[in-house]
């Protein structure tokens, strides 16, 4: 196997936007919020930069095609900037690039971008698009809320577990999730819910009500990047390396073949075996201090934190209702309110998560800084749907951890 | 050989708008409707259209046969959904019929079905095989109109050809005349109809009884040796009166499902027919008439092959397989008779590449994926890999149909951010017994039937979308619990 990404690339600094309804900004002026951040906190010049990447999945809708609105929004000095999309997970695909052209040695420094404006749709929710001319002939007429509510009822199938069970499990994530979005400064939704609300909220696609839904925001995150060496050259210490960066795209077995059963991602059970390999890691249960997983639904989180191998298959719902995961949990996730309240741009979220564990792996998360000193930190970004997706995963973690 | 039916089947929209709904709504406006608010009537699904409700029709008609001896799909209708490409063709496409097939439609008359009729036997008598007949008819009508009343909504099919008939076709007669009791113009979406008592006296009681005398006397059969009078007009009475004129006997009058189906235009005359099959001995005669523009006289006599005839739904399987319907707030909105605010969401464009869909139509509309030559491995679509992670192999895959398997449910959402005309909009994935599965939109789920991973789950020709601004439709399969097929339904489903 290829010896990995582990320890080769640090995080020079990192910037995210005000996530939420920003009526009054256009996707460059998101951009140019994160960049300045990024850009300060890795203390470098812009000219220092040597290639960019631009992650962003539904541009007909802000910025159009091609890298160049990144390179306008920032005036780069005509540097080698790549635009990458794939669902959801385009924001860590941007991460990806600049990664490897860092530990390549194509690149000293590199920056990426996820951004995403989505609130000019006129309606709330995902803009609803075509699927391609040959897809649109025989695909379903799928929302993102109906393809992930699906997983309910293959996993009650599969479990045996009581439908309110099951929604009450739901509704803990997404009162656990509201918590953490309060404390949360650049947060989209910063307003506490409890579980009756969850429960008695309007059904947007059975099971699934308003409140199991994550918020559909504005927003932007940038990274910085570089090798240790060059970070340590520039007087940074304590770095936070990039311990493993995996992705796994599905071939069309779960949507056409019948061994899956649809209560599970495919995917990120891959995915993921492969990322704890890259990083060392042979206990992820224990070893991994924070989880942003991809929250798009909060029956998504439930199943993936099976999928990722901390909750035993079928037993998620007892580690949510524990308190598990909850921010003074044994392994906080989302405790930045995830995708549900931080918010979901889409192109950013990917790096939204990396930026949390920047923040809190550095333990400059303010009022929701976990107390117990986090070591590894682990993001699950998710682009599509349960039966058609990219998993992409990374972990960060403090240099020789 | 003797020419004739060779076989049946019917289709009926299994939603049932009850008639007092109507009235309930519009009385105020038109109290003359209460005299017509008695019993149900069918109403289409908004995913149902004539060509729709023929394949449902056909697939009932074929069932258990070999479709390719089939030589010719003819199909009739007033109220098909396109004025130039074939609507047959659509229907042969998607009974996955051969290629070396004569496709043709019979309109704009309500005696396109009975003379449809005719012509398909006619044109039967040469052919190198059996001619498929299929009558649909799903008319748009005004609200508070009489017609919005009485019609219905189905399909009937026929095989007809030589051979062993179960019906045999003892001749016919057409009367002509222009007698325009009500028309459609090209470009109107509405019937517009001239006084009843008009259309009875003039119409029915002078020109139905010439066309019957004319039809006896050309074959030579006895009035009163007339089994079953088929005669699909909504109007009352009026069967019996024209029975009394032409010496039938009362006895014969067949019921024009009025009170449970409602009267379907150009394929009534073929629903009652199928009707009147279902039940006949052999020997039995059957005439069945179309009036519009004149009238059609037929005559049929069972043969004792009728008694061998596998069981299918027809027209009384799809009378039993109903659902009282008093949402006459959703018939209005699908048929555009109130204009509601669908929300952004609706205004996705829904044009279809016709090169996309021509070259894709195996798949589309014919319900066509793979099977490898390999491995076995079944999967839809049809692709240059296989899907089986054990096998890969590359260029394996042969034609393997789809559309008449069944399937089981492996996992479902009701959808209410999506947009549907009928919200909500239920879909899921469906996993077909023999291997392949689809994620696929779900159509006539009733709301109070609860969906179970693991139940019975069929497929049904459907309109996908339709695109409002070019006046095109696409089709594709749904899938819909079996009904039929529930108690075999494994324990896993339980919850």
């Amino acid at each position: 196997m290829a010896s990995g990404i582990r320890d080769k690339v640090a995080i020079l600094g990192m910037g995210c936007s005000q996530f939420g309804e920003r009526w009054s900004d256009n996707a460059e002026d998101l951009m140019i919020e994160a960049f300045t951040e990024a850009l300060a906190d890795a203390g470098i010049e812009k000219n220092q930069i040597d290639a960019a990447w631009l992650g962003t999945a539904i541009e007909e809708q802000h910025v159009g095609k091609s890298a160049v609105p990144l390179s306008m929004a920032l005036r780069l000095p005509n540097i080698p900037v790549t635009r990458v999309e794939n669902y959801c997970a385009s924001g860590s695909e941007a991460f990806r690039g600049a990664v490897y052209a860092v530990a390549a040695g194509a690149a000293d420094i590199a920056l990426a971008l996820g951004v995403e404006k989505l609130k000019d749709t006129g309606y709330g929710g995902l803009p609803q698009r075509n699927r391609g001319s040959v897809n649109d002939l025989f695909w379903a007429n799928v929302s993102a809320p109906g393809s992930f509510a699906q997983l309910a009822s293959a996993y009650r199938a599969k479990h045996g577990i009581d439908a309110g069970d099951l929604k009450r499990a739901m509704a803990h994530i997404s009162v656990k999730s509201h918590d953490n979005g309060a404390r949360n400064p650049k947060a989209h939704l910063r307003n506490r819910i409890d579980e009756d609300k969850v429960l008695n909220a309007p059904m947007i696609a059975e099971p699934l009500g308003l409140f199991d839904c994550c918020g559909v925001s504005d927003g932007s995150a940038c990274a910085i990047v570089t090798t240790p060496e060059i970070a340590k050259s520039l007087g940074k210490h304590d770095l936070i390396t990039v311990k493993a960066l995996q992705l796994a795209a599905s071939n069309g077995l779960e949507a056409q073949h019948n061994s899956w059963d649809g209560s599970h991602f495919v995917t990120t059970r891959k995915c993921a075996e492969r990322a704890y390999k890259e990083a060392g890691i042979t206990n992820p249960r224990d070893q991994i201090s924070l989880f942003e997983v991809h929250d798009c639904f909060s029956i998504t989180e439930l199943v993936t934190m099976e999928d990722l191998f901390i909750s035993p298959e079928g037993r998620a719902v007892k580690d949510i209702m524990d308190g598990f995961y909850d921010a003074d949990g044994k392994v906080p996730c989302q405790i930045d309110g995830g995708l549900k309240c931080f918010g979901h741009p889409i192109g950013a979220s990917g790096l939204r998560m990396i930026y949390e564990m920047y923040l809190q792996l550095q333990g400059r998360a303010g009022d929701r800084q976990r107390k117990e000193e986090p070591v590894f930190g682990m993001t699950h970004n998710l682009g599509g749907f349960p039966h058609q997706n990219v998993c992409s995963l990374a972990i960060v973690g403090k240099m020789g951890a | 050989m003797d020419l004739g039916i060779l076989a049946f089947g019917g289709y009926l929209p299994q939603s049932r708008l009850q008639r007092a709904e109507i009235s309930k709504m519009h009385g105020w406006y038109n109290p003359g409707l209460k005299g017509l608010a008695k019993g149900e009537r069918t109403i289409a699904n908004w995913d149902e259209d004539a060509i729709t409700m023929a394949v449902e029709a056909s697939r009932d008609c074929l069932a258990g046969l070999d479709r390719s001896e089939i030589s010719a799909v003819f199909m009739a209708s007033t109220s098909f959904p396109f004025d130039d490409r074939q609507n047959a063709g659509v229907v042969a496409d998607a009974l996955n019929l051969k290629s070396q097939l004569m496709t043709l439609d019979l309109a704009a008359s309500q005696r396109a079905g009975s003379s449809g009729l005719s012509v398909a036997l006619q044109a039967a008598s040469g052919a190198e095989g059996p001619i498929l007949f299929a009558a649909s008819e799903q008319r748009k009508t005004k609200a508070a109109s009489p017609q919005e009343m009485t019609y219905g909504d189905g399909a009937a099919a026929v095989l007809v050809g030589k051979g062993e008939v179960i019906a045999k076709f003892i001749g016919s007669h057409t009367v002509f005349a222009d007698f325009v009791d009500h028309f459609r113009g090209s470009g109107h979406a509405y019937d517009y109809a001239w006084e009843e008592r008009w259309l009875r006296d003039e119409g029915y009681l002078k020109i139905v009884p010439d066309a019957i005398k004319a039809v006896l006397d050309k074959t030579g059969i006895t009035a009163s040796d007339i089994t079953t009078f088929c005669f699909p007009a909504a109007m009352k009475r009026v069967a019996s009166m024209l029975a009394k004129k032409a010496g039938l006997a009362d006895e014969a009058v067949a019921d024009n499902l009025q009170a449970t189906c409602g009267e379907a235009g150009a394929a009534h005359p073929v629903i009652m027919l199928v009707h009147a099959l279902e039940t006949a001995r052999p020997g039995d005669k059957i005439l069945v008439t179309g009036f519009g523009q004149g009238c059609d006289a037929l005559i049929f006599e069972a043969t004792d092959a009728i008694e061998k005839l596998a069981p299918r739904t027809a027209v009384s399987g799809h009378l039993a397989r109903r659902r009282a319907d008093t949402n006459y707030a959703r018939f209005l909105t699908v048929n555009g008779l109130v204009t509601m605010e669908e929300g952004i969401r609706a205004e996705v464009d829904k044009q279809t590449g016709l090169s996309t869909h021509y070259r894709n139509r195996d798949m589309a509309q014919r319900m066509i994926g793979g099977g490898c030559t390999e491995c076995g491995t079944l999967q839809f679509p049809k692709s240059n890999v296989c899907v089986n992670p054990n096998c890969g192999a590359i260029g394996t895959q042969e034609d393997h149909p789809f559309a008449d398997k069944k399937a089981r449910l492996n996992s479902f959402t009701a959808d209410r951010l999506t947009f549907s005309p009928d919200p909500p909009a239920y879909y899921g994935m469906i996993q077909f017994e023999d291997g392949g599965r689809l994620m696929a939109d779900f159509t006539d789920i009733d709301p109070d039937q609860e969906l179970a991973v693991g139940m019975s789950m069929k497929l049904m020709f459907r309109v996908k979308d339709y695109d409002k601004n070019r006046g095109f439709r696409r089709y594709f399969w749904k899938a819909t619990p079996d009904n039929d097929d529930q108690v075999s339904a494994p324990a896993e489903a339980a919850e």
